[in-house]
């Protein structure tokens, strides 16, 4: 493209740059921290004089390769560092920078589909921020969880209608979150090793995602769920008997309907062998899995699954939100599944076609809402366990996804923000300053294990501590008397269609 | 806040209505006269095998839904005997709905296929309950209830309670804050013979409904209440728990506490019950044809007394109705938080 003359210095700005404070930086002696610190290669250096008339390297925005990740600025020893939005402005109230810009990359930088990091950031409304928390005054006392046991433990599985009947197997939660699926690959090692020890400190689960199971955390497997998806990667006989669960990933919120997809520039050694393909080739998985194309196909494999674990652990269902996700999850738990997960259109995603991710699939807190009534209508919602994820920000987000009838959730996004994260959407790049999405010898060593184990350890328990004042405001002492109780529920600015999918009265009715 | 009196004699000895009026009514401040109920147990013995339906009807005898109700029931069971339940209006009650009592046993023929008798009495009352203006008020053998818009002394002057005899007698007195205060909306709520009245406020409502639904017990009488007696039937008459163990499903031990002490039985009921745990603050009497069951929530959030003296049973919000009726008992006791107190009936003995 830029061969023409007329066209030699075009080019895409990126939307941020780092701006150094001259006066702060200690480039004169030498200093170039934030050169290194910055994996993308928005900063470099360039010769100066300085008073003396030697020649000293003084860094510089490159403006070509910034997305705020604000590596730069945490690092910097003194401070020097802000990161400014770049401005790209348009006269156009329609073509706005976003679009221009999506149709420059096309037409004229990457050529392709575009793909990002992260879930979707549209403008769609936010249903939780539109249901607030119904409390106790007077006639009902709240509860305080300094003074009065407040409990929070979940099962998950399938479970009987009464008494006498057997039970499933059931996966036990201290707490009513779990770490969603990310796989090895998309993040290194390093992250899967924190979110195993922290689940196992807390007693609650993580999941491995489609990339296999790494030999070295096969110890941690009690507290392990691991994921059956299209590519089948590391899926062997040990890597299903090694979990607590086996989960088939269906589809994923950030992208229904597509498959996983990790390029091969992080396809490193380890990745390679623990997913069982070639070194450096992308692993591509097929948007279905060719041996589902029905509910009874998934039935088969819901069972090959049990069987070959011995019906000792729960089968997961992992489906993205769409529109008709009642009836799925209704065929899903009478396909025998122990446990239904929804992961709603905000979830996170390594790498994800931007038009896909922006465009399609539904709120997590419509989808479990319809889910949970429609199982609820047919009786059989004592058979399986809901999961929720995609997009919860916040402990009120996971509590409110409970009392619209998920038994529990996965977070995701809050496990790599908890590590550092500042959600530049560049995960699928490689590059990640931060060491989480990425397999780079000299990046992938910024996770300090311990510290990123402690991070999320403070975050589950940090969650909880909200979670119970929560729920004492509400005057519930056990969380299971919150799962499905819309009634605690009030909806703020929704008209009587979402009221009704919701499930939902209106505040002050 | 509302006022509970629960009278229980063992032997099945029989005393009027006078007793209980006067027990509920020196807890007038715990009620303000919005609602007020009795249940009676023992109450026909002549007609002991026999269902006994009260019926609440909107309006006067006039109301059309009435022969819709009564093609209803001579349709589908065998009527032995219809009434009206005599009523005396009085300055302080002038008036209230129509109220009629049926005498009645159900057809066999009609059960569906793996059905129990008491499971079509309780399909039956669920079908009855959704015709708008009609209410079964109680469903029971040999057992009936009494309650209205009022404070319960005069609800029972209404109707006439003085004139029944019981062995097993319980008394509410409402001060409603969450559902308004009308006639169905009284306590005691029964399904069958299982009554309860209940002080407090259920905030595990909206789960308890959900999970009921699934199993064909539907909430229409505006209020927490009901499900309790609902939740109670389903896990001790449908699934057959026993009272301890039904008990332990709405108030159940602590994780922790299961955890320490191995309870693999209570893990496995919490865990498959979980839907039916009842939160919030509660003292309910829990009554059946053959003894009561009192419970308080696990925080203890609202106040419970029982006592003895001899083979009669007390169960009060206050000690002074028991000391009212009973001066000198032989025990008294504040029950612990989430730990029921069973009575049971001596067995009835053949005729």
């Amino acid at each position: 493209m830029n061969e023409n003359p007329m066209n030699s210095n075009w080019k895409i700005l990126a939307p941020f740059h780092p701006q150094f404070d001259l006066a702060r930086c200690d480039y004169e002696n030498g200093c170039n921290i934030c050169v290194h610190e910055c994996s993308f290669g928005e900063i470099s250096l360039s010769p100066v004089k300085n008073a003396k008339g030697d020649v000293v390297y003084r860094p510089g925005a490159n403006l070509t390769a910034c997305n705020a990740c604000q590596r730069c600025v945490k690092m910097c020893p003194h401070n020097a560092i802000t990161i400014l939005s770049q401005p790209m402005h348009t006269s156009h109230g329609y073509w706005t920078p976003y679009h221009v810009q999506n149709v420059w990359r096309q037409a004229r930088q990457e050529g392709g589909v575009l793909l990002v990091g992260t879930g979707a950031t549209g403008p769609q409304k936010r249903y939780f921020d539109h249901m607030m928390f119904d409390a106790c005054q007077v006639t009902n006392p709240s509860i305080d969880p300094l003074r009065e046991p407040m409990e929070i433990r979940r099962y998950l599985g399938s479970k009987p209608d009464s008494y006498g009947e057997s039970i499933g197997p059931q996966l036990e939660l201290e707490v009513p979150i779990m770490f969603g699926a990310m796989s090895f690959g998309a993040v290194n090692l390093r992250v899967h090793q924190a979110e195993a020890q922290a689940t196992q400190t807390v007693g609650t689960y993580w999941n491995t995602g489609e990339g296999g199971f790494h030999k070295r955390l096969r110890k941690y497997g009690k507290n392990t769920i691991v994921q059956v998806a299209s590519g089948r990667f590391g899926v062997n006989e040990s890597y299903l008997k090694d979990a607590a669960a086996v989960e088939i990933k269906i589809g994923q919120g950030a992208k229904p309907g597509i498959g996983g997809h990790l390029p091969g520039e992080k396809v490193s050694e380890a990745v390679s062998k623990t997913r069982m393909i070639p070194l450096g080739s992308d692993a591509l998985s097929p948007a279905p899995h060719h041996d589902i194309y029905s509910i009874e196909d998934l039935r088969q494999l819901i069972f090959a699954i049990k069987e070959a674990t011995e019906y000792e652990v729960p089968v997961s269902v992992k489906i993205s939100a769409v529109n008709n996700v009642a009836p799925i999850a209704s065929g899903i738990a009478r396909a025998g599944a122990d446990i239904i997960t929804i992961d709603g259109f905000r979830g996170g995603s390594g790498a994800t076609p931007l038009q896909i991710r922006q465009n399609t699939g539904i709120p997590i807190e419509l989808a479990v809402s319809a889910a949970d009534r429609r199982l609820t209508e047919e009786g059989i919602r004592n058979t399986v366990s809901i999961v929720a994820s995609g997009g919860f920000q916040s402990s009120s987000d996971v509590l409110k996804a409970i009392c619209l009838g998920a038994d529990a959730v996965y977070v995701g996004t809050p496990v790599l923000i908890a590590l550092g994260c500042n959600a530049c959407q560049r995960c699928f790049t490689g590059k990640c300053a931060y060491g989480i999405t990425t397999n780079r010898p000299g990046l992938a060593e910024r996770i300090d294990v311990d510290a990123a184990t402690q991070a999320l350890t403070n975050l589950l328990h940090a969650w909880s501590e909200e979670i119970m004042e929560l729920m004492g405001s509400m005057g519930i002492s056990a969380i299971e008397a919150l799962r499905s109780n819309r009634d605690r529920l009030r909806g703020v600015g929704l008209n009587e269609e979402e009221l009704r999918i919701l499930g939902i009265k209106h505040a002050g009715a | 806040m509302c006022g509970i009196v629960g009278i229980i004699n063992t032997d099945r000895q029989v005393m009027d209505g006078s007793h209980i009026r006067e027990a509920i009514r020196i807890q007038r401040d715990r009620g303000n006269g919005l609602g007020g109920g009795f249940a009676v147990y023992g109450a026909y013995p002549d007609n002991k095998n026999q269902y006994a339906f009260h019926i609440m009807y909107e309006g006067d005898r006039h109301n059309p839904v009435i022969p819709m109700v009564e093609d209803l029931l001579r349709n589908k069971t065998k009527i032995y005997q219809a009434e009206q339940i005599p009523v005396f209006p009085n300055d302080r009650i002038p008036q209230g709905p129509y109220f009629k009592r049926y005498f009645l046993k159900p057809i066999a023929d009609f059960f569906h296929p793996d059905e129990t008798e008491e499971d079509y009495i309780v399909r039956l009352v669920m079908e009855i309950n959704r015709i708008e203006g009609a209410f079964v008020i109680s469903s029971g053998k040999n057992m009936g209830v009494f309650k209205g818009v009022g404070y319960p002394e005069d609800i029972a002057d209404y109707f006439g309670i003085e004139d029944y005899e019981g062995y097993m007698w319980v008394a509410h007195n409402r001060f409603p804050t969450n559902t308004p205060g009308w006639w169905g909306g009284a306590h005691p709520f029964t399904i069958l013979d299982k009554g309860v009245v209940h002080n407090g406020e259920i905030t595990s409502y909206g789960t308890n409904l959900r999970w009921l639904e699934m199993y064909g017990y539907y909430c229409l009488l505006q209020t927490d209440t009901e499900v309790i007696s609902y939740i109670f039937d389903k896990l001790f008459r449908k699934d057959r728990l026993s009272k301890a163990d039904a008990c332990s499903v709405m108030a159940p031990s602590l994780w922790e506490e299961i955890d320490r002490t191995k309870n693999e039985k209570m893990r496995y009921l919490r865990q498959i019950y979980g839907s039916a745990i009842v939160n919030g603050p509660f003292g309910i009497v829990l009554t059946h044809n053959d003894g009561a069951i009192v419970l308080n929530d696990r925080n203890k959030l609202r106040p419970v007394v029982c006592a003895r003296a001899g083979n009669t049973y007390y169960s009060s919000s206050e000690e002074c109705s028991i000391r009212l009726l009973s001066p000198d008992v032989d025990e008294i006791w504040s029950p612990r938080g989430g730990e029921p107190v069973i009575i049971d009936l001596d067995e009835e003995v053949a005729a």
